[in-house]
């Protein structure tokens, strides 16, 4: 008897291609094409690749923390201090570079070794003191903010020399089609090639296990803690770049970076992670970003009261995360071993995202 | 499959739901309540109040001259001889927070102003309880202070108008002095309420600026920090009105004081069509304002900011049509003086209104001078060059 | 010849996690003190229990319902926005007039449970996450609140105000209200079949479900029995404002503390243990912190510091004996992290 393998046809590949854009996995993707396309249709000149290049670029931060929560998230625990992390570096950066430009490098690496502290202590206590995550980054927000208003007395001492804004807020100029590429843009499409990256390696596909099922890793022999940590200092570092670019876009200011930590989640879980970890596409959350930003900017053309954004935003993410749950418990009682949309990966196991919640006490969530 | 479908249909819906939002007039569709219709929901545009105040811009105000944290306007005097007794006294000051730059420029100030009038023997101490932007937190405060805090005079900046009438009311029946500064209260039972002329002057100084620089049709951005504060809600009140009298199309939204978001929404308004105008109703974040025009390659608008530095130093080097109304931060400083001056029983004004006077472009050079190398955050009309400590305390800007 | 030697396996005493937070209490009573002492003042006196008992009726109230959600292994992060509305719904009903009050009260609380109902049924329905259903759910009615209410609205007459305002010598009645309902739940929990269903769907779902349990019905219980608490919370600061207000719930960061309290009191995370009076004493040792930082007149940013250090430190000396570890049934030794 010989196996035959019949190549895909273009037809079901354009099939699978449907399925995965329907599947949780894809539907972020749908939605962000349909957001896109709604904010062109009201304001044509959305398409322009000079705008739409300046649109990825104020969705860069924003992308850029998806990134960090997401790898956080997808090993099982949560990062609530992004947002602090974001003010406290900006601010960091303002008082200490001041107009001088030439501290830019040795301040810029001061904030990378303090990105990677952060990320360390909420790593280690998360993991080795065993606190869950939640309370660990709740208390590490608390104490940056207070913290960082302490130092500036409640506002910052102002806009540090142009120089080290450049990265946030200027770009190689001249360029055809699109006038003008933003570092900012840059810098996401770095740290999106790297972020697949990790995810593919052995750290990152042993980061999707921890989260998925930490006994069986621990078993295995895996050092949890410190693939726990490393997941914790990537999210940090994230924020720092985050904040780096956020200096360079909007300036220095205390506000400047509060409730990313929630925006971060928001994005992550459109982009179909499931929280509670085990699963998940960091493409997703990336586009899951997007989708948000677009939402808001289409909000913005369509001139809806600002205060109705909340209540929008509310809606778009219970129906995002409930279409995902109740997609997977229909293909769950379909039981049919689908080859999953992404080559390579196993089908996704067994999960009800109710019942993840009590998954992360076994492993401190 | 057909489940999935089903339910990538309804993604598709609510996008499209979304993207209809706008055409809809009625937006209560999301509505997850069915309570009562609200009422007495507060408008805050008040003919009477906009009069008063639209006058009051217009008077030269009385007192000492070149200190204008003593002068007042149309004051009716109230009289303390009942409180007039010797020695140092003690101070007990509820907070509403220093949790934005004016605050804490207020702060330092009176801090400062604290340290003469102790060195003179007025006043002995002052205990001061932060309420951290809290109703609740500071109702708990002035009653702690007035069971406990042996108290011989209470003052108190008010975090919210309503909410703190009664505790206010609480503190006069002690029967011992109240003073209340910035915010007001509905009771009229303090000693002295210290304020600048009010909201409606600024909305109607940073209206007519912009009207008088603009051509009707015009379009203005109105960036506003935050529903509900009654300081900033009397200010947008009455420029909408007037803006919506002089036929300038004026749109505002809610920043938050958060510079990114003030370029998003700069830049949107700019992708949507031109921007002639940007109104403010508090100046933190102008800079990030004037920012966005410049990264879409536009010309600068006519601007009203606030006397924070950051805007004054932008101002001054983009050299825009602009104006910096101003909400006197030196009312810190009369609050204090005017606990001295109960307490030697001078009558004092019993609505203490202090003079409100913008920056205009001819004053900018001036006063950026007098604040030279005082940091962002700080505001010109701090009112403190002649208090001990100047410039370096403010310039530290350490939080006493 | 063979020496057999038996041991005992050695015992550890496993302190009650409440008895740990009243221990936790007491430790942060006596620094708390002396600290006041310093600047001359006295920890003990009527204005300071006061105020520290009128600290705790406000998050207490809150902090109570968000345990009997977190017991279930689900979260309420509506909280503020619940509290915000209640109080205006209170307060307009009411405009005032004492006849009202039944009324407002009535109003205020369905509307509470509708949002508990909302809560628990995407919850289980939808299969959402606890965190995401309910930080969507509370965006909805913060969308709601922002859109129609530009400041404080209604009025509250000045017998319901009596509530917020007087008690019985330094014992506010508001802190009286709060323990009889904290009593209520905790009875609640301990004697009825709901109750102990909670205890069982937070410590296993699967296990629940195979028991027979309908897993659906404690966590929507749950759910709504917080929104309520948080709706009663509405209520007492509408008393004490004399005025419904949109941004009283945000003002008070409920959402966020309250989980601070619950879990400083020692209940689970994950769900399946924890206490109603180990939350109470979570509390109380907040209202402590807030007080004693207040009186020695502490650098209002470095009191979130503390606030943040507290919280994990304290948890941290929990999972450090060992209560937040699951009884492993057949393992020998305990699996390290």
């Amino acid at each position: 008897m010989s196996l035959t393998t019949t190549s895909p046809t273009f037809g079901s590949r354009a099939l699978g291609a449907i399925r995965v854009l329907i599947s949780p996995r894809g539907a972020v993707f749908l939605l962000l094409a349909v957001l896109l396309v709604s904010v062109t249709v009201l304001n044509p000149n959305f398409a322009d690749p000079s705008q739409f290049i300046r649109f990825i670029q104020r969705v860069s931060p924003i992308a850029l923390v998806a990134i960090g929560q997401y790898f956080v998230i997808v090993s099982g625990e949560f990062d609530l201090s992004m947002g602090s992390v974001i003010t406290a570096q900006v601010v960091i950066a303002g008082n200490l570079i001041g107009q001088d430009e030439s501290k830019s490098v040795p301040v810029l690496l001061l904030m990378i070794a303090f990105g990677i502290v952060v990320g360390l202590v909420n790593g280690l206590v998360t993991t080795l003191l065993g606190v869950p995550s939640f309370i660990v980054t709740l208390g590490m927000m608390l104490a940056l903010l207070g913290g960082v208003f302490y130092v500036t007395g409640g506002s910052a001492s102002g806009n540090p020399a142009d120089g080290f804004r450049e990265i946030g807020r200027g770009g190689i100029r001249g360029v055809p089609v699109f006038d003008i590429i933003p570092w900012a843009v840059i810098v996401l499409a770095i740290a999106l090639v790297v972020a697949i990256w990790i995810s593919k390696s052995p750290f990152g596909k042993t980061l999707i296990a921890v989260g998925d099922n930490v006994t069986t890793q621990q078993f295995s022999g895996v050092r949890v803690w410190w693939v726990k940590t490393r997941a914790f200092i990537i999210s940090a570092l994230c924020s720092t770049v985050a904040g780096v670019l956020l200096v360079g876009y909007a300036g220095v200011h205390p506000s400047v970076g509060r409730g990313y930590e929630f925006i971060a989640i928001t994005a992550v879980v459109l982009g179909g992670v499931v929280l509670g970890g085990g699963r998940g596409w960091v493409v997703a959350a990336v586009a899951g970003a997007f989708a948000l930003e677009a939402l808001f900017t289409l909000l913005n053309f369509a001139d809806v009261p600002s205060t109705w954004r909340d209540t929008i935003q509310g809606v778009i993410i219970i129906a995002a995360v409930a279409y995902s749950a109740v997609a997977f418990r229909a293909r769950r009682k379909t039981r049919t071993p689908q080859a999953s949309p992404i080559s390579g990966k196993e089908p996704d196991p067994d999960g009800d995202p109710a019942q993840s919640a009590h998954t992360q006490q076994n492993h401190g969530g | 499959m057909r489940r999935s479908i089903n339910t990538a249909a309804a993604i598709v819906g609510i996008a499209a739901v979304v993207a209809l939002a706008g055409c809809t007039t009625d937006p209560s569709v999301t509505t997850p309540t069915n309570d009562p219709p609200p009422t007495e929901e507060i408008n805050w545009f008040d003919q009477a109040v906009f009069d008063k105040q639209d006058a009051e811009r217009g008077v030269t105000p009385e007192g000492p001259e070149g200190q204008p944290w003593l002068q007042y306007i149309n004051a009716e005097f109230t009289d303390t001889s009942a409180f007039a007794s010797p020695g140092a006294k003690k101070v007990c000051f509820a907070n509403a927070s220093i949790s934005n730059p004016w605050r804490v420029t207020g702060w330092i100030t009176m801090n400062q102003q604290l340290k003469v009038l102790q060195d003179s023997g007025a006043i002995s101490e002052m205990e001061t309880r932060d309420a951290q932007d809290s109703d609740d937190t500071q109702i708990a405060d002035i009653d702690f202070f007035i069971e406990d805090g042996n108290c011989d005079l209470f003052l108190i900046s008010p975090n919210s108008t309503a909410a703190m009438t009664p505790a206010v009311e609480r503190a006069c029946a002690t029967g011992k002095p109240v003073i209340v500064f910035d915010r007001g209260v509905l009771t009229d039972c303090p000693v002295t309420f210290i304020h600048p002329i009010g909201g409606f002057a600024w909305g109607i100084d940073t209206a007519e600026f912009l009207i008088g620089n603009l051509e009707p049709g015009d379009k203005v951005v109105a960036l506003r920090i935050l529903p509900g504060v009654d300081v900033l809600e009397t200010r947008w009140a009455a420029a909408k009105k007037l803006f919506e009298e002089a036929g300038i199309e004026a749109v505002d939204y809610f920043t938050g004081a958060d510079p990114a978001e003030i370029k998003k929404i700069i830049s949107d308004e700019l992708a949507k069509g031109d921007v002639k105008g940007v109104w403010m109703d508090a100046g933190d974040g102008g800079v990030a304002a004037l920012e966005a025009f410049e990264d879409a390659g536009v010309d600068y608008p006519v601007m009203t900011g606030e006397d924070q530095i950051a805007f004054l130093k932008k101002w001054q080097s983009t050299g825009i049509t602009g104006l910096a109304p101003v909400y006197s931060n030196f009312q810190w400083r009369t609050a204090l003086l005017a606990v001295q001056k109960i307490f030697a029983g001078e009558e004092v004004p019993k609505e203490w209104i202090l003079p409100q006077k913008p920056i205009t472009a001819s004053e900018l050079d001036a006063v950026l001078t007098v604040n030279e190398g005082m940091p962002d955050g700080h505001y010109a009309t701090f009112g403190g060059e002649d208090l001990p400590g100047y410039p370096e305390v403010w310039q530290q800007r350490i939080v006493p | 010849m063979t020496t057999t030697t038996t041991t005992r396996p050695r015992r550890r005493v496993r302190l009650d996690s409440t008895v740990i937070v009243y221990i936790a209490l007491v430790v942060v009573i006596v620094i708390g003190a002396i600290l006041v002492n310093t600047v001359g003042r006295n920890f003990f006196s009527l204005g300071s229990i006061r105020d520290i008992l009128t600290g705790m009726s406000v998050l207490g109230l809150v902090a109570v319902g968000q345990t009997v959600v977190i017991l279930t292994g689900s979260l309420d992060l509506s909280v503020p926005y619940v509290i915000s509305l209640s109080s205006l719904i209170a307060a307009e009903t009411m405009r005032g007039n004492p006849n009202n009050i039944a009324q407002g009260v009535l109003f205020a609380l369905a509307f509470a449970a509708v949002v508990g109902l909302a809560n628990g049924l995407v919850v289980t329905k939808l299969k959402v996450n606890g965190f995401i259903a309910t930080l969507g759910v509370g965006l909805i009615v913060k969308g709601y609140l922002d859109t129609n209410y530009q400041g404080s609205a209604g009025s509250v007459p000045a017998e319901f105000q009596f509530i917020g305002a007087t008690g019985i010598g330094p014992v506010p009645i508001s802190t009286i209200i709060m323990l009889a309902l904290a009593t209520v739940v905790f009875l609640f929990l301990k004697k009825t079949r709901t109750g102990h269903h909670i205890y069982a769907v937070g410590g296993s779902v699967e296990v629940s479900r195979l028991s027979g349990l309908r897993t659906a019905r404690p966590v929507i219980f749950a759910h709504v029995i917080c929104s309520v608490m948080a709706g009663l919370a509405g209520l007492l600061l509408a008393s004490r404002l004399g005025v419904g207000s949109p941004t009283v719930g945000s003002q008070g960061g409920y959402d966020l503390l309250s989980i601070a309290a619950v879990v400083l009191g020692g209940t689970l995370l994950g769900g399946g243990r924890g206490s109603i009076w180990g939350t109470i004493g979570g509390v109380a040792i907040f209202a402590v912190l807030d007080s004693v930082m207040s009186a020695i007149q502490f650098n209002p940013f470095l009191k979130d510091v503390v606030r943040g250090v507290v919280i994990v430190a304290a948890v941290a000396i929990y999972t450090g004996r060992g209560l937040e570890r699951r009884r492993t049934r057949f393992a020998t030794k305990e699996v390290k992290r």
